[in-house]
């Protein structure tokens, strides 16, 4: 090596400090529009639905990703559904949309509305892995004053006599 | 289907990031901060000396070893004046002075402020040297800003 | 079908994770003059470079404008090409692309990611749907999690047999010098490690890593002028998924790679797996990926693919290597991460591959890439075509 070289070579990295804060201002469109505006006005959950294959989405979406044609029906989904995948988040991480660390444990399940093709991913209110089971029949728990949005539905939980 | 409002949602992402700066920025940020000495560094091959430095010469493919130091006195090669105002991100108070700057023993412009002037009395050809921060910044800001040399 | 191509050159950085004295484009430098010296070619034989990372990971959104000097693009044709965890696959089928068009006789790819500079599940948080999954997304092993549970239900696979893949891949990891985990530990070991998102526990996740990856490929008239052992492409196949979360099948069949695997076996006339691909590199973010997603290309279908690990099939002493190199649960430098199978791929067929070398001669090997919604990139190398 060169002395050239070692000259580069005993001098330290250093890490660079840099805090990124971004705002943002999403357009909902169209389909999620009117499902938020069911959701708050109605408790209802509206899945958009294909003419073509019958699938009933949610989150709704103006085409169909399997057959790519426009969902142009409207149906009521659930609010019902069953449980088919979940799990205890028990490692807290780094919420960006918050800049602090989310408080763990908390449940997060896959639930099939029913009527609808697709698992809708949302929070569950049991963190006990013994008292969940895939297969069981969950519903959603709505906030009392709803604003619009994806916190309107608090969680799902069991249904009582789903024994 | 009724006639929809059309809904907006706010999003926000707030994260911070350390950005390794490897060993040749390292030896250009020890030097401004502890020394309030500027390095370039120059390629073997084509001899362009680079400010800010950089380890690979683009043109050449080559990786450079040999530092130069250089004048923290150079000419202002290009500017601009910045008038609106952005909140958090700007370095200085509008209307400020951006500038690159060509110093003596370099053969690339490097992006700065132009500081302690009328900004309207900032052009190109005027002859600047570098101003050091008082405080470690722990970013280029170590040279808090260039101003005309008299 | 367009013009035969092969990859003759591969490099890597040692990954690990934190690059503390090297900043993002000395580390991508890095990685392309081992691939150029690997090659024995310099950058003038070069006529493009395509790069990719994920982009929030960093915050860097313009790594191809950062990085020109130092990945060889100034004054040549460069471009950027980002699809999350496929990164490094799509960069691939990209290079292969452009060399087979005819429009491009010599093209570098590099992948890269240099995950500890910020903060990797805040990173994916920012590629979900701001306005249905950012609020309830509870990063890799949440999704990984709630796929799991569904997966062990339907297959009667177990937790035991999950551990099993990690203590086979950190096996092989530890004989790969470039690997970022070198781990000796046991099934009770991944069994008894924190629990991140159940049945996820840390030593069944892949680490988040600091690295790059980069190849040459050229085309049928070059090849024989710059190396003896070409690792040709035979097919190379990318499919997507639905944009929601919710919307694939998760483990129980990813598709996107049934489909992709289906299509490249017809191209390149594979009609048993087990019997014409001599290894695998296999994108597994997770112990419980390799399981599901060996069965959509054919391997143990119905759940047996928890027998044949208990056999040994798919460790090095195996009939069917799957990770030689260790895989993803040893190294994931997210963007660099696929192209790291895919050179692995190419590093067994040029018998470069050292101490994890296979022990039988590799002819035909199989890589693959895993990103966003449960899509799938998929490659076959042959030493001839
Ligand atoms: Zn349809
Ligand atoms: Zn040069």
């Amino acid at each position: 090596m060169s002395d050239k070289n070692k000259n580069v070579e005993k001098k330290i990295a250093r890490d660079i400090k840099y805090r990124a804060l971004l705002e943002f201002k999403y357009s909902a469109g169209k389909h999620a529009s009117y499902f938020f505006q069911q959701l708050r006005d109605n408790k209802k959950l509206m899945a958009s639905k294909c003419p073509k294959c019958e699938k009933a989405y949610v989150p709704p979406r103006p085409a169909c990703p399997e057959c790519f044609e426009a969902n142009s029906e409207w149906i009521e989904a659930g609010p019902q559904g069953t449980l088919v995948g979940f799990t205890v988040v028990e490692f807290p991480f780094l919420d960006p949309t918050t800049g602090k660390t989310k408080e763990v444990p908390y449940g997060y399940g896959f639930i099939i509305l029913d009527g609808t093709a697709t698992k809708f991913a949302h929070f569950l209110d049991e963190t006990d892995l013994n008292k969940l089971e895939a297969g069981m029949r969950v519903e959603p728990i709505f906030e009392e004053e709803r604003s619009g949005n994806f916190a309107d539905i608090k969680y799902f939980r069991k249904i009582a006599d789903s024994e | 289907m009724a006639e929809t409002e059309k809904m907006v949602f706010d999003g926000k992402l707030d994260i911070n990031y350390k950005y390794a700066s490897g060993k040749v920025t390292g030896k250009f940020y020890d030097e401004i901060e502890e020394n309030k000495k500027i390095f370039g560094i120059k390629c073997s091959k084509c001899n362009t000396v680079y400010v800010p430095p950089r380890q690979t010469c683009g043109p050449c493919f080559t990786t450079m070893e040999e530092w130069v130091e250089v004048q923290p006195t150079g000419v202002v090669t290009n500017y601009t004046i910045v008038n609106y105002a952005e909140p958090l991100i700007q370095p200085m108070e509008p209307p400020y002075a951006q500038a690159l700057i060509k110093l003596e023993g370099a053969d690339t412009p490097f992006i700065h402020l132009i500081g302690e002037v009328d900004v309207e009395k900032v052009k190109i050809g005027m002859k600047v040297e570098a101003v050091f921060a008082e405080e470690k910044t722990g970013n280029i800001l170590n040279i808090k800003y260039f101003k005309p040399v008299e | 079908m367009g013009r035969k191509v092969a990859i003759v050159g591969t490099g890597q950085t040692k990954h690990k994770a934190r690059h503390s004295d090297m900043n993002i484009v000395e580390l991508i430098n890095q990685a392309v003059n081992r691939c150029l010296e690997n090659a024995e070619l310099t950058i003038n034989d070069i006529d493009a470079i395509l790069i990719g990372n994920m982009e929030h990971f960093e915050g860097i959104n313009l790594s191809d404008m950062w990085a020109s000097d130092a990945s060889g693009a100034l004054g040549r044709c460069g471009m950027k090409i980002t699809t999350g965890g496929s990164t490094g696959t799509s960069l691939s089928s990209a290079a292969y692309y452009y060399t087979a068009s005819g429009l491009f006789d010599t093209v570098l790819c590099v992948g890269w990611q240099k995950q500890n500079e910020g903060d990797t599940t805040a990173g994916l948080v920012s590629a979900t749907d701001p306005i249905w999954e950012r609020a309830s997304f509870a990063g890799a092993f949440g999704t990984f999690g709630g796929a799991a549970t569904q997966y062990m239900m339907e297959t009667g696979l177990t937790p035991e047999d999950a551990a099993k893949v990690a203590v086979k891949n950190k096996r092989h990891g530890r004989l790969n010098p470039y690997a970022h985990l070198h781990l000796d530990i046991s099934v009770d070991d991944v069994l008894r490690s924190p629990m991140l998102a159940y049945p996820i526990r840390m030593l069944d996740l892949c680490p988040a890593s600091e690295g790059a990856c980069a190849m040459i490929m050229t085309h049928e008239d070059n090849v024989k002028k710059v190396t003896d052992k070409p690792a040709w492409i035979s097919a190379s196949v990318c499919r997507h998924d639905s944009a929601f979360t919710g919307d694939p099948p998760f483990f129980l069949d990813l598709r996107t790679l049934r489909s992709a695997a289906k299509e490249a076996y017809a191209t390149a006339d594979i009609k048993d797996p087990m019997k014409d691909l001599d290894i695998i590199e296999l994108y597994e973010p997770v112990t419980w990926a390799e399981l599901s997603f060996l069965e959509a290309l054919g391997i143990g279908e119905g759940g047996k693919v928890g027998e044949l690990l208990a056999q040994g099939v798919t460790s090095i002493e195996g009939s069917l290597p799957v990770n030689l190199s260790g895989g993803v649960l040893c190294t994931n430098p997210i963007g660099a991460t696929a192209m790291c199978r895919v050179a692995e791929a190419a590093i067994q067929i040029r018998g470069e591959g050292g101490e994890r070398q296979a022990n039988h001669k590799v002819n035909t090997a199989l890589a693959t890439g895993y990103g966003g919604n449960w899509w799938s990139d998929l490659l076959i190398l042959k030493s001839s075509l």
